[in-house]
C-alpha cells in the first residue's frame, strides 16, 4: 500500500532510513562519541587509581573532585541519551516529554536529600542502629 | 524515501492520521518505561546517599574494597574499569546495529547485534566473578562484611594503628580512648609499641578479632559494654547496597542480553526484512543503552565517590 497518511518530511519513526553516504557520516559521529566516552572513563579511573580519594585528599580538593566526577558523569549520560539513544534526533516535543518530567523529579529528589538527610540519619540510627 | 516502509497505514499511526511525536507507539512506550525505570534506579541511588551519609564515619573507600583482579593482582578499580569499557563498547556495537538497520542492511544488523550479545555476556560473566570474589567468606555464608574475603583483607578486618590511620576508624578509637579515660575503672587503651595492635589494659586485641567482640566477651560474661566501641566493622548497608544496586543492574543486563539474543535470531530469520523496517532493533537498542546509562551512574556513585 502506498502511504496515505499526513506525515511530512518522511519523519515517521517506522520509516527512519538513511542512505549509505549518510550512514558514513553517522558512523563517524558514533566513533567520535565512543572515543569521548572512553577518554572520560579513563580520566575518572585515572583519578581513582592514582589513589586520590576522600581520605587522602584534603576536604576542599575532594569536594572539587566530587563535582568533577559528577559533571563528567552527566556529560557521559548526555552523550549516551542524545546520540546513542537518538533522543537528540527526535522531535523537540518528544525530547521534552521524556526529559522534563524526569529532570523535575530528580531536582525534587536532590532537594529532599539535601533537606532531610540529617533527619533520615537520625531515623536510621534509631531504628537500625548506628 | 517515501513509501519505503510500504505497509504503513493509518492504524499504525495510533489510529489517527497523525502519529503523536512522529513516533511509533512501541518506541514511545519504550521511552516511558525507561523513564519509570530510571526513577527506580534514582530512588535506589538516593537511598544509598542517605545511608552513606548516616554511616559516613565508617563507610569504606572504594579503592580499598574493589582492588581484585584475576590472578591475584592488586589493582584498584582496574577490574571495574574493564567492565565499564565492555559495556560502553557493547553500547557502541548496538548503536551500529541500529544504524545498519536504518540502511536495511541485514548482514550489518546481524554482525553488530551478535557483538552486542557477546559484550553483554562478558559483562554478566565479569559481574559473576566480581560477586563470587566478594561473597566468598570462609564459612560459606553470604555475609558481606565480617567474614568476607575482600573486606577481611583490608583495614576493617583488623585494627592496627597503621591501618586505622588509613580509615575513618581513628575517630572511633579516639572516642573510645577518651571515654575510658573518664570512666570509673578506666581501661587503658593504647597502641602497642610497634603500632600494630590495639591494647586494652596491656593486652593486645587479638588479630582478626573485632574490637567489639573482644570487649563484649571481656566483660566477665555480662555481655554489656560501656560507651563507644572501637568497632570498625563498617556498616552492613555498604554490602547490602552494593549487591542490591549492582544486582538490580545486572538483572537488567541479563534480561537485555536475552532480548538482544531474540532480536538477533529474528534478524537472522529475516523477520525485519519482511516487515520492511528494523525498528525492533532500535527499541531493544534503547533498552540496552539505558542499561549502559545506569551503569555510568552506578559506576560514579558506587566505585568512584
Amino acid at each position: 500500500m502506498e502511504r496515505d497518511d499526513l506525515i511530512v518530511n518522511d519523519s515517521y519513526s517506522l520509516n527512519a532510513h538513511h542512505s549509505e553516504e549518510e550512514g558514513v557520516k553517522i558512523r563517524k559521529k558514533i566513533y567520535l562519541v565512543t572515543v569521548i566516552l572512553c577518554i572520560i572513563t579513563a580520566i575518572e579511573i585515572g583519578i581513582g587509581m592514582a589513589g586520590v580519594n576522600r581520605l587522602s585528599a584534603s576536604p576542599s580538593t575532594w569536594m572539587g573532585i566530587k563535582w568533577f566526577y559528577v559533571i563528567l558523569t552527566l556529560i557521559k549520560a548526555g552523550y549516551i541519551v542524545l546520540v546513542f539513544m537518538h533522543l537528540g534526533d527526535e522531535r523537540k516535543n518528544l525530547r521534552w516529554t521524556i526529559l522534563a518530567p524526569y529532570i523535575f523529579f530528580i531536582i525534587y529528589l536532590i532537594f529532599i536529600i539535601f533537606m532531610e538527610s540529617t533527619y533520615i540519619k537520625d531515623t536510621i540510627t534509631s531504628f537500625i542502629g548506628g | 524515501m517515501a513509501g519505503h516502509a510500504e505497509h504503513i497505514d493509518k492504524s499504525d499511526l495510533w489510529g489517527g492520521n497523525m502519529s503523536p511525536y512522529s513516533t511509533s507507539y512501541g518506541k514511545m512506550m519504550m521511552w516511558f518505561f525507561l523513564v519509570s525505570d530510571a526513577l527506580t534506579f534514582s530512588g535506589l541511588l538516593i537511598a544509598y546517599g542517605f545511608f552513606r551519609y548516616t554511616f559516613q564515619g565508617t563507610w569504606p573507600v572504594s579503592e580499598d574494597v574493589f582492588f581484585h583482579f584475576p590472578g591475584g593482582i592488586h589493582a584498584p578499580l582496574l577490574y571495574v574499569a574493564m567492565m565499564t569499557l565492555i559495556l560502553i563498547i557493547s553500547s557502541v556495537t548496538m548503536v551500529l546495529a541500529v544504524e545498519a538497520g536504518h540502511r536495511n542492511n541485514k548482514r550489518g544488523v546481524i554482525k553488530w547485534m551478535a557483538w552486542t550479545v557477546v559484550g553483554g555476556f562478558i559483562f554478566v560473566g565479569s559481574q559473576a566473578w566480581e560477586w563470587s570474589t566478594f561473597i566468598a567468606g570462609p564459612d560459606g555464608d553470604l555475609s558481606t562484611w565480617e567474614d568476607n574475603a575482600t573486606l577481611k583483607q583490608n583495614y576493617y578486618g583488623r585494627i592496627t594503628k597503621e591501618t586505622s590511620n588509613h580509615a575513618f576508624s581513628p575517630v572511633y578509637i579516639k572516642e573510645y580512648m577518651e571515654h575510658h579515660a573518664k570512666a570509673e575503672n578506666p581501661k587503658i587503651v593504647t597502641w602497642s609499641e610497634d603500632g600494630k595492635d590495639l591494647m586494652v589494659d596491656g593486652v593486645a586485641v587479638p588479630e582478626n578479632y573485632l574490637a567489639e567482640e573482644y570487649l563484649h566477651h571481656s566483660k566477665d560474661g555480662h555481655g554489656h559494654h560501656d560507651g563507644p566501641i572501637a568497632a570498625v566493622t563498617g556498616p552492613l548497608a555498604y554490602g547490602q547496597f552494593f549487591f542490591f544496586v549492582t544486582g538490580f543492574h545486572g538483572f537488567h543486563v541479563f534480561s537485555g542480553v536475552i532480548i538482544n539474543l531474540i532480536i538477533l535470531i529474528q534478524a537472522m530469520m529475516g523477520v525485519f526484512e519482511r516487515r520492511g523496517h528494523y525498528e525492533m532493533v532500535e527499541k531493544t537498542g534503547l533498552y540496552w543503552h539505558f542499561v549502559d546509562l545506569v551503569w555510568v551512574f552506578v559506576f560514579t556513585f558506587y566505585y568512584l565517590l
